[in-house]
């Protein structure tokens, strides 16, 4: 393989880890704050894409306007998505509220099918997004480089509402112990509403720039990348915001890599998440930057 | 202050609580003691609205807060630490002070708690920085008591704040109980070290089974025959 054509996979890869990383954190925030896999997370990242879609072509926004705004709706859906099916369930068992999440993700999907059609929609790619930028002998389509860096900015973004704010403060309290926050006269669901806000918000950036990368929309877009990033959430270590960031890399990396050098393997893409999963279990069934705990008695 | 009248708890059928009566007036430090399972932390978990009662009322300054939220109880100045420290283990000294004042908005009075906090507790002061979780029992237990008095209570109720630390350390949390009461906080003071807990209260009373059996000052319980077999080793 040419020096030229690993670079273009090298970027590749780095788009495509970082789309895996902002919609792995979505999981790894709820699972920290609920103990619960937020089964409909892919198809909150499907919602968002569609939003930005119809926001575009039908409310003829223009697209930065319908990036933030689409992004915004989704972040209230998600909320809504809280409420609805999971928020009702607070005291029962953790089996029943994942049921709950699995039902959530079936009804979303057959609701889009419903409204936005099951044919495919070509999502509306601004011509800034499809330039083509030689490096040297390197040529990359320019949504390969702006895909990590607005990843970047919403990761710090992130990081400092986390690390620095009262909110995120009250976050990762709710997060060890749901008993002393209330304590702390925080209320508990609101902390919980705004995770899953944040959730998915970050899902639907995901969803609009998979949509630059893969200018396709269906109803059940949602269903591989949101597993596949589940997967780098338990890779990285479940619960581990960190963590997240870095198994969504060593997927999208691995993932193109196995492409990029062992071509005849191309068809099994999808199946290597799963293996690097099993593996992981077996291994290190905590993740890679996970703490193993015990069960609290 | 706080009238607790006749209060029921079921706790997944099996009554904890059998009617319960507890007077804690204005300023002064109040003991509950019994044994384990008693219903004493079922009793303070009760007044903060974590657990809910089947019967009976809660009266706080004359305000009916039986079906209060926790949230809104800590901001009327009733506050908890509760049993076993709870701190927030990944997060520092400071941000867990920070999270005591939560719900104030006033951030001048916040300071102010702060730099009290930090007089009462030098060695919070050293650790700053630390996260809680890297802090010995003792010093746990400091944090839960300062980060208590960060919410700035009227009321505070301590769960078993000597529980699994050295003799010496116990002696120091006990000193510093006094301290708060005498800086104008009611205390509602659950402990096992009965001894401790009743030569420091002005009034106590002996839980049994989920009903108060005795009651009496600190001085009368301590002199009591049932207590002193029961309770003070004697």
């Amino acid at each position: 393989m040419s020096i030229q054509i690993f670079f273009q996979h090298l970027a590749n890869a780095i788009s495509l880890g970082s789309l895996y990383a902002l919609i792995a954190i979505g999981y790894t925030m709820v699972y920290g704050i609920l103990r619960l896999i937020n089964f409909a997370h892919g198809d909150i990242f499907m919602i968002g894409a569609y939003f930005t879609f119809y926001l575009v072509t039908m409310f003829l926004m223009p697209w930065g306007v319908a990036f933030i705004v689409a992004a915004g709706l989704t972040c209230m859906f998600g909320i809504a998505v809280e409420r609805v099916a999971y928020r009702p369930l607070r005291d029962y068992p953790r089996i029943s509220v994942m049921i709950s999440a699995i039902g959530a993700s079936f009804f979303i999907e057959n609701l889009a099918i419903v409204i936005f059609g099951g044919r495919p929609k070509a999502f509306p790619v601004p011509d800034i997004f499809g330039k083509v930028i030689h490096l040297g002998t390197v040529s990359i389509v320019s949504v390969t480089f702006i895909i990590p860096i607005i990843t970047l900015i919403f990761l710090f973004i992130l990081l400092f509402i986390i690390n620095k704010t009262k909110t995120g403060m009250a976050m990762r309290a709710v997060s060890t112990d749901y008993e002393a926050a209330r304590l702390m006269a925080i209320d508990v669901n609101k902390i919980i509403s705004i995770t899953f806000g944040i959730g998915s918000f970050l899902a639907a950036v995901g969803g609009i720039m998979w949509g630059l990368k893969y200018p396709q929309l269906l109803p059940l877009m949602g269903l591989m990348p949101g597993l596949k990033c589940f997967i780098a959430a338990v890779v990285g270590g479940i619960g581990n915001i960190k963590g997240a960031v870095l198994g969504g890399f060593i997927l999208g990396l691995s993932e193109i890599m196995i492409i990029a050098f062992l071509p005849s393997l191309t068809g099994y893409r999808d199946a290597f998440a799963f293996i690097l999963l099993i593996i992981i279990l077996l291994v290190r069934p905590s993740g890679l930057l996970g703490q193993s705990q015990m069960e609290k008695v | 202050m706080l009238k607790v009248e006749n209060l029921t708890v079921h706790y997944g059928g099996i009554q904890a609580l059998q009617g319960i009566t507890l007077h804690v007036p204005h300023k002064r430090i109040i003991s509950l003691i019994g044994a384990n399972g008693a219903g004493k932390s079922t009793t303070l978990r009760t007044i903060m609205g974590l657990v809910k009662s089947s019967n009976g009322k809660i009266l706080y300054d004359g305000k009916d807060i039986t079906t209060e939220k926790t949230k809104n109880i800590v901001e009327t100045g009733v506050v908890m630490v509760p049993e076993g420290r709870r701190v927030f283990p990944n997060l520092t000294v400071m941000e867990n002070l920070i999270l005591g004042a939560y719900a104030r908005k006033d951030r001048e009075a916040i300071e102010r708690d702060k730099k009290r906090v930090f007089k009462l507790f030098p060695r919070l002061m050293e650790r700053e920085w630390q996260k809680a979780g890297t802090l010995s029992g003792g010093e746990q237990q400091m944090l839960a008591v300062g980060r208590a008095l960060m919410s700035d209570p009227k009321l505070l109720l301590m769960d078993e704040p000597s529980l699994g630390l050295a003799p010496l350390i116990v002696r120091d949390i006990f000193m510093i109980i006094r301290e708060i009461s005498e800086n104008g906080v009611t205390i509602l003071l659950v402990e096992q070290n009965a001894k401790a807990a009743l030569e420091i209260a002005d009034y106590g009373f002996v839980l049994e089974t989920g009903r108060v059996t005795l009651e009496g000052t600190g001085k009368e319980l301590l002199e009591n025959n049932d207590v002193k077999r029961a309770y003070l080793g004697d």
